[in-house]
């Protein structure tokens, strides 16, 4: 994306290798952040298209498209990909463009473990989608990786572990660099909490990266040397345990799920104030909720596997500490409204995004409330209501907050205003698209329908149709905005450095588009 | 770079690297957390906890083995008797040894004292189920898996169970088709 920018701006320093090479070895933090960013289009792209194949076997009862094994193949890999190919490295790509900007840092710490950390990742998606083509297929034990499932399989299991191992060292070197950045290289006089909340949340999001990473590290470690080296660890045959990988697993997985909502949040937080014309209200008190929202996160785990057979008094407590985590999130909805009110608004793309993730992520945290409990959740486990529980989260949460960060930006970084009628027709598009697609699900789930499972009863057809049509709107509604970004690239209406009116913050002060380097002097905050 | 940066990065990178052996950590302290609460008793806890056992009532009882005059196989108890809960689930074992140099082959039939006790044995496994095929001087410890019935009539303290086994007169290979339940 900062390709023009780099034409005219590199003269005077030395030279820089062109072409293919130029993106193998830079380690500019707008290069590798606009990398971050591609990369993550692509993968949902194709994450995206075996949610459309998914959709459309669940267009009718009975197998229309797929074989059995392939649909399962279809769900684990959307899964997988869609956490850990689209929103984590959607995260990484802001975090690289914007963390050293917004804090008057030349670059980010560590240039060179930057460009490491990108390049291992389409290695990693590489593993992923070629194990398709693989004997057997690719992974069909589900995203979670359960055993005794993920200790069966054949060499894709093998490919899809190592793949985990290689992005899950990709988010912890990547969370080194952010943390230092941050800690180590705030312009003079911006103290920690003068900082924009997307850094803040992102500080918080890059500690929990690597309290958490490691450990799912370690748990896919054991599956590999169950499945090949002869250790139990989870082999109930050879005495070992298949609950405690679930143990293990969310123990890192719950903090993964703040991980891909936590600088969503920080996002949101950017552009609501800057389109309400208002400071964010309650600035400190987001902090502290971003904070006790992560600490919070390392006491739930077990919330996700209420039906392994706990004590009740287990069951209580992750059940009430669960809900807990409500009162932070509550906090953070109720100042993101409080800055709304009586403020000067108007609704460009980016606003009418946060505002969709204020609404829809706010009804995925209720439907959240419910599965809290659990009774109720020994009822839903693993129905389509848990399914429009946590796509309300990561779609209109997570992907609307990416949608809105993109639009938000975007002039800063090509230099040119996007194009807002496309802009609106793709936001109307994938908010109404998203709703058929999910809020059928939550009847479905309640009417017992079962996730992962490619044929269904007769009397969840009329619903599974609906979200199937829905499904297709949202999907081809991407191109909308995959042809929004190419056109902000190649030209259009020059962007002031200011770009939008209410916009504060040290990424304003830089022309659009923000030069190759910035800030080589630091700059001073008051 | 920036001083500072190159500590920060050592810091960062112990953390990480100590979070991985965390992860091992948790298998140990998983295990010990069980064992200390007691949380996961899998076993105990995938059956339903059995809440039939009448454990007001205690009944005695005994337990009979017989061998009819033609067999000449050695068959007994491994316990006389037994006090239990109507209700609660009893394993017991016999041990029969075949002290003949030919394999033959034998059906126990059991017998209750009083006869009226019969109905209240709920049998889930028995030897009694199928006909026992003994090898020359085979030596075989087989179990009896059964539930007293809570219903069991409140005058009855002490019951006996007393197996006979017979030659069936098969040839030893065959699988006769058995009497069901005794």
């Amino acid at each position: 994306m900062s390709d023009a920018a780099h034409a005219h701006d590199d003269h005077g320093h030395h030279a820089h290798p062109t072409g293919i090479m130029r993106w193998l070895t830079t380690t500019n933090h707008k290069d590798i952040g606009s990398m971050y960013l591609w990369f993550a289009l692509i993968m949902l792209f194709a994450a995206g298209s075996m949610a459309l194949l998914i959709r459309a076997e669940l267009f009718q009862p009975g197998m229309q498209l797929t074989h059995p094994d392939f649909f399962n193949q279809l769900t684990t890999m959307h899964g997988l990909i869609m956490i850990f190919g689209v929103i984590m490295p959607a995260f990484s790509g802001f975090a690289n463009w914007q963390v050293p900007l917004m804090l008057g840092a030349p670059d980010m710490a560590f240039p060179r473990m930057n460009n490491w950390a990108f390049w291992i990742l389409p290695v990693a998606g590489l593993l992923l989608m070629s194990s398709f083509l693989l004997p057997g297929g690719a992974v069909a034990g589900g995203w979670t990786m359960y055993p005794p499932l993920f200790i069966q399989g054949g060499i894709s299991y093998d490919l899809t572990i190592l793949a985990v191992h290689i992005m899950g060292l990709s988010s912890i070197m990547g969370s080194i660099n952010i943390i230092t950045t941050i800690l180590n290289m705030r312009a003079p006089g911006l103290t920690l909490m003068k900082m924009p909340l997307f850094v803040w949340t992102w500080l918080i999001t890059a500690y929990l990266l690597i309290a958490t990473m490691p450990v799912l590290a370690g748990a896919v470690t054991m599956l590999l040397t169950d499945r090949n080296f002869g250790t139990h660890f989870f082999n109930a045959a050879g005495g070992g345990d298949p609950v405690m990988f679930q143990h293990i697993f969310w123990f890192f997985a719950h903090p993964e799920v703040y991980i891909l909502i936590l600088p969503a949040f920080g996002i949101v937080s950017q552009i609501i104030p800057t389109f309400a014309r208002k400071p964010l209200f309650g600035y400190a008190s987001m902090v502290y909720a971003t904070a006790s929202i992560a600490i919070l996160s390392f006491i739930v785990w077990a919330h996700h596997m209420f039906t392994v057979g706990m004590p009740a008094a287990a069951q209580l407590f992750f059940m009430f500490s669960t809900m807990l985590i409500a009162v932070p999130t509550g906090v953070k909805v109720f100042n993101w409204v409080a800055t709304m009110w009586k403020g000067s608004m108007t609704f460009e793309t980016p606003m009418l995004f946060a505002i969709a993730f204020v609404c829809l992520f706010t009804i995925g945290g209720f439907s959240g409330l419910v599965l809290a409990i659990a009774p109720v959740d020994i009822q839903l486990h693993d129905t389509y209501y848990v399914v429009a529980h946590f796509h309300y989260v990561l779609v209109s949460g997570a992907l609307f907050s990416i949608f809105a960060g993109i639009y938000y930006w975007l002039p800063k970084w090509t230099g040119h205003m996007y194009d807002e009628t496309l802009g609106k027709w793709h936001f109307w598009l994938s908010v109404i698209g998203m709703n058929i697609v999910f809020f059928p699900m939550h009847f479905l789930g309640l009417a017992g329908m079962p996730r992962r499972i490619p044929d269904y009863a007769l009397q969840f057809t009329e619903f599974n149709q609906i979200a199937t049509v829905g499904a297709f709107i949202f999907g081809f509604s991407q191109l909308i905005f995959l042809w929004v970004v190419l056109k902000a690239i190649r030209g259009g209406e020059k962007a002031t450095s200011k770009v939008w009116e209410g916009a504060e913050g040290l990424e304003w002060t830089v022309p659009s588009p923000a030069p190759y380097h910035t800030f080589e002097t630091a700059p001073v905050v008051k | 770079m920036q001083p500072g940066n190159g500590k920060m990065l050592a810091k960062l990178t112990v953390a990480a690297v100590a979070m991985f052996g965390f992860g091992f950590a948790l298998v140990p302290f998983y295990y010990k957390i069980c064992e200390v609460t007691g949380i996961n008793k899998g076993a105990e806890q995938s059956l339903v906890k059995n809440t039939q056992v009448d454990t007001s009532r205690w009944v005695t009882l005994e337990f009979d083995a017989n061998i009819n005059e033609a067999l000449p196989w050695r068959f007994r108890p491994e316990i006389r008797s037994i006090k239990v809960h109507p209700g609660q689930l009893v394993q017991v074992e016999y041990e029969v040894t075949n002290t003949s140099d030919a394999p033959i082959v034998g059906q126990a039939v059991p017998s209750y004292g009083p006869a009226r006790a019969a109905a209240a044995f709920k049998k889930i496994e028995c030897f009694c189920f199928t006909p026992q095929t003994l090898a020359a001087g085979e030596t075989r410890r087989m179990p009896v898996l059964f539930v007293l019935d809570p219903a069991l009539e409140a005058d009855l303290h002490t019951v006996t169970l007393s197996y006979t086994f017979f030659e069936t007169g098969g040839q030893a290979k065959t699988q006769a088709r058995s009497v069901k339940e005794g």
